[in-house]
């Protein structure tokens, strides 16, 4: 019984670690006025309405939506090919590519921002929006590189010879049997990359932070700068959205098998 | 479509695109990096290509030693902190129903998903005078007046944990959720309490990933550029945080792009150990 | 004295029940058989036993104590797991003196005791020896060991042979069951396999859907089935329709089985009658005719695949007692009324 009570204390303490800052954030966030209090003092949920209709917020939020969105598919335009030769082609040395693959994610992001500010300097588009597309694609390849691998390994081989032995050619396979089986992989490669791309600071920041501001450098501007309740109504919308995304792919794939347990028994 | 090795030199195409965009934006930065490095520094931001060792040579500054012996300090009391924390909550996780899993595994992913910036802001606001839990511990009886936690290196040291605990759940959880559970099964039999036979049994045999989570999540500490400066004094800046000011307030690009390269090396170093450690678990 | 006692156990998981109402009394240092097909239930008893699973209701009693409440650890049992779940990371002498140094015993008593388990099931020199190094068959006896080294009052075994190759399979029942009565230790054992059950256990019960279907000795199961799911379970057996005469006699498809009659309360039911009891003879004559649709010819028996009224059953008979019948032929079947039983449906 004391096992049971123990799991408890250490579920519910750690839900309350992790908890914490949001529900501080969230309850600043609807303060009445432009104050950091808490418990809230009033209750207004202007601080929302102020990311549509204030013209800095609004600007910031399409910018990062754009960013996001423009990364994510390039993300895995350029991971698709890799995972999909990964699969198609015994040659050991794709292992390289996808370590190169992978690699950017390990290393602490600051170092990938300072490479590339390096390099956009150098090359002498520095600053200019596009930029900063690239940059984020290149920084979360290795999501959808990953999910997509994922889903190429669990395409049933005999599916792929079966529809050869009825006379598809291979490109007919790719369109009509692989494509529709690796779909929710390549949605879920998108939606990490989406959601991570949103709330990247440090890498938009030193690529384009002086021309464009996203929603998280503005942030931190207003961090430093001035202070006002939407950003932590910007928070509470940030974590809303990344729950909902995620969760989403939770209900139409099988989220613990793309985080690396089993694949789920299916009934 | 059987699985076979590239004939042509067409079956290559494939590779060409993703090839090309890995090597121009990411292999050819690394490269731009290093040679700045070796830049000399001109006053009013600007630098001249050179080659020069200036910009290393002040790693031997006992301002920057201090300030490397701090951020690796700092990054194993997170990495220990975190892997002891998280080790008992991914195994309780991955016992659990599917279902629940999925429910905290979605809560690891949006905290996960939250930039060092939010963190910085959710924790400086958490700690604050005016908004932070000290006005609860006044409400409650227990304290005075309300006061600010913050700058604090507990206030860094707690952020950093939050920061890096949903990454360390996430890196075990695939060792955990395929671990056998007659394991710990068998020990009860054998006469072990549950809490004994987890330490006996379960933590030996997890041995490696235990070592390699702590790596990935030093690596991963390493990393912390804003949360030392948000919620700590000048004392508690770290290695990256070092960078971050270098390239962007001191306009000191070089001095900066050495201290990059060195942390490159030492991430690299790290992670070949990782996936060392790794192959020797496959090995047995 | 009673070995093991269980008192309507139960277990629902939400709307599902694994174990329905189970009662058994199992004699102190006798050898049981948990058998049935999967999903009978008989791993969650075995575990609701070992304390591995909360029952939902009922009690569980070993020498006369209730262990109901009492956690795994503070059971004084044995169990060998499908899995073998042998720690990786100790020796095979390790693994073996887990329990006694546990328990607090001196390392050179460990050490002794392990070597004597070693012996025991024919180990000797393998204390120092790696788990991973070890064969299949190796590393069941190393679990088997393991097991036993604290002396346990209750030994359990879930599926243990599964793993082995069939060779090997047979040859470890046979020492199990010698192990077994050398210790005296009340054993139980779960298995799907209804050939293992006959050849070790002393007692054999039956499970299907989460209920115990038979509990009695293999011989006694195979001659005197309970029900058409154990007659259908243990061996083989052909399941026929039968109906109740004016006068009572069995009828199977409208012809009167001789000798035998429908049970008093049946109007209808299943006749079983092994394939070794179906005799063929010249057609005309015995209980009904029948055409030959298959003959499967395995050298010391033979096999005939019979059919009528769109029912296919089988009879086996040595090449010598059977006649020349052949594929297309209508013979006549006979019953005898000794070798039938008649269930409920």
């Amino acid at each position: 019984m004391s096992a049971r009570v123990l799991r408890w204390l250490l579920l519910g303490a750690l839900a309350l670690f992790l908890a914490a800052p949001l529900i501080i954030v969230a309850g600043v966030s609807v303060n009445e006025k432009q104050s950091l209090d808490f418990p809230p003092r009033g209750f207004s949920l202007a601080w929302y309405l102020e990311i549509f209709t204030n013209r800095e917020w609004r600007n910031a939020l399409w910018a990062s939506l754009g960013l996001a969105a423009c990364s994510a598919a390039l993300a895995v335009a350029v991971a698709f090919p890799l995972a999909w030769f990964g699969w198609r082609r015994i040659a050991p040395w794709t292992k390289v590519l996808q370590l190169l693959g992978v690699a950017p994610f390990v290393l602490p992001p600051v170092i990938t921002a300072l490479g590339l500010l390096t390099f956009w300097a150098t090359t002498g588009f520095y600053g200019q929006a596009w930029t900063a597309v690239i940059s984020h694609a290149t920084f979360f390849v290795t999501l959808p590189l990953v999910t997509l691998t994922l889903g190429f390994a669990s395409i049933d081989r005999p599916v792929v010879e079966a529809a050869a032995t009825m006379g598809a050619d291979d490109a007919t396979i790719l369109r009509t049997v692989v494509l529709p089986l690796i779909l929710p992989y390549v949605i879920s490669g998108y939606a990490f990359t989406f959601v991570l791309s949103l709330n990247e600071y440090i890498i938009a920041y030193m690529t384009v932070g002086f021309t464009l501001e996203t929603l998280p450098i503005k942030i931190f501007n207003a961090l430093r700068y001035g202070y006002t309740p939407t950003m932590a109504s910007v928070t509470v919308l940030f974590i809303s959205l990344a729950a909902v995304v995620f969760g989403l792919i939770s209900r139409h794939g099988d989220l613990p098998h793309l985080l690396g347990a089993p694949a789920a028994e299916r009934d | 479509m059987r699985r076979e090795p590239p004939r042509r030199l067409a079956d290559y195409a494939p590779l060409v695109f993703p090839g090309l965009m890995l090597l121009v934006f990411f292999v050819v930065p690394f490269g731009t990096m290093t040679a700045v490095s070796f830049f000399r520094r001109q006053q009013g931001g600007f630098y001249t290509p050179d080659f020069v060792l200036d910009n290393y040579g002040r790693f031997l500054s006992p301002f920057f030693g201090n300030v490397l012996l701090f951020s690796i300090l700092l990054a194993v009391a997170v990495a220990l902190a975190c892997v002891a924390l998280a080790l008992p909550f991914t195994f309780t996780l991955s016992r659990m129903a599917r279902r629940t899993q999925v429910l905290w595994l979605v809560a690891m992913l949006s905290v996960l998903s939250l930039s060092e910036v939010i963190i910085g802001f959710a924790w400086s606001t958490l700690l604050s005078r005016t908004a932070g839990i000290t006005n609860i511990l006044v409400a409650l009886g227990l304290m005075e007046s309300p006061r600010a936690l913050v700058p604090s290196l507990g206030a860094v040291l707690t952020a950093m944990i939050y920061q890096a605990l949903p990454y360390t759940v996430l890196v075990m959880y695939p060792a955990l959720v395929r671990l056998d559970p007659t394991l710990l099964e068998a020990a009860r039999t054998l006469g072990a309490s549950p809490l004994r036979a987890f330490f006996n049994v379960v933590v030996p045999a997890l041995r490696n990933t235990l070592v390699a989570t702590v790596i990935m999540v030093f690596v991963f500490a390493l990393g912390s550029y804003l949360l030392p400066q948000i919620l700590g004094r000048p004392t508690h800046w770290t290695l990256s945080v070092l960078i971050t000011d270098q390239a962007v307030y001191q306009s000191n690009m070089p001095f900066s792009a050495a201290m990059a390269v060195f942390l490159v090396l030492l991430s690299l170093a790290l992670v070949g150990l990782t996936v060392l450690v790794g192959r020797k678990d496959d090995g047995q | 004295m009673s070995g093991l006692e269980v008192e309507e156990l139960s277990k629902r998981f939400g709307a599902f029940t694994a174990v329905d109402r189970v009662s058994l009394n199992v004699p102190k240092g006798s050898f049981v058989c948990l058998l049935g097909p999967s999903g009978c239930g008989k791993t969650t008893l075995l575990r609701m036993v070992a304390g591995l699973e909360e029952p939902s209701e009922g009690r569980v009693r070993l020498e006369g104590e209730d262990m109901t409440s009492t956690p795994t650890h503070q059971r004084n049992i044995g169990m060998v797991f499908q899995s073998l779940a042998l720690f990786t990371h100790l020796s095979v002498g390790q693994n073996i003196a887990y329990a006694l140094r546990i328990r607090g015993i001196a390392r050179e008593a460990q050490d002794k005791r392990a070597q004597e388990l070693l012996e025991m099931v024919h180990l000797g020199g393998f204390a120092d020896r790696p788990v991973a190094k070890l064969s299949g068959g190796q590393r069941q006896r190393v679990a088997i060991a393991r097991a036993l080294a604290h002396s346990p009052r209750l030994f359990l075994l879930d599926e243990p042979l599964s793993a082995l190759d069939a060779k090997l399979r047979e040859a470890m029942q046979v020492e199990l069951r010698q192990l077994q009565q050398s210790l005296g230790i009340t054993t139980v054992v779960v298995t799907h396999d209804q050939r293992e059950a006959m050849t070790m256990a002393d007692l054999v019960v039956v499970m299907g859907e989460g209920r115990v279907r038979q509990a009695a000795t293999p011989i006694e199961v195979y001659r005197n089935p309970a029900d058409a799911f154990v007659a259908g379970f243990i061996g083989s057996t052909n399941l026929l329709p039968v109906t109740r005469a004016a006068d009572g006699a069995a009828l199977l498809w409208g012809s009167p089985v001789d000798g035998l009659a429908m049970p008093a309360e049946l109007a209808s039911g299943v006749l079983s009658v092994r394939p070794e009891d179906v005799h063929l003879q010249a057609a005309g004559t015995g209980t009904l005719d029948a055409r030959i649709t298959f003959v499967r010819d395995l050298g010391a028996t033979v096999e005939t695949f019979l059919c009528t009224n769109d029912t296919t059953f089988i009879s086996v008979a040595s090449p010598r007692e059977r006649g020349p019948f052949s594929v297309g032929h209508t013979v006549g079947v006979s019953l005898p009324a000794t070798r039938c039983l008649v269930f409920a449906a």
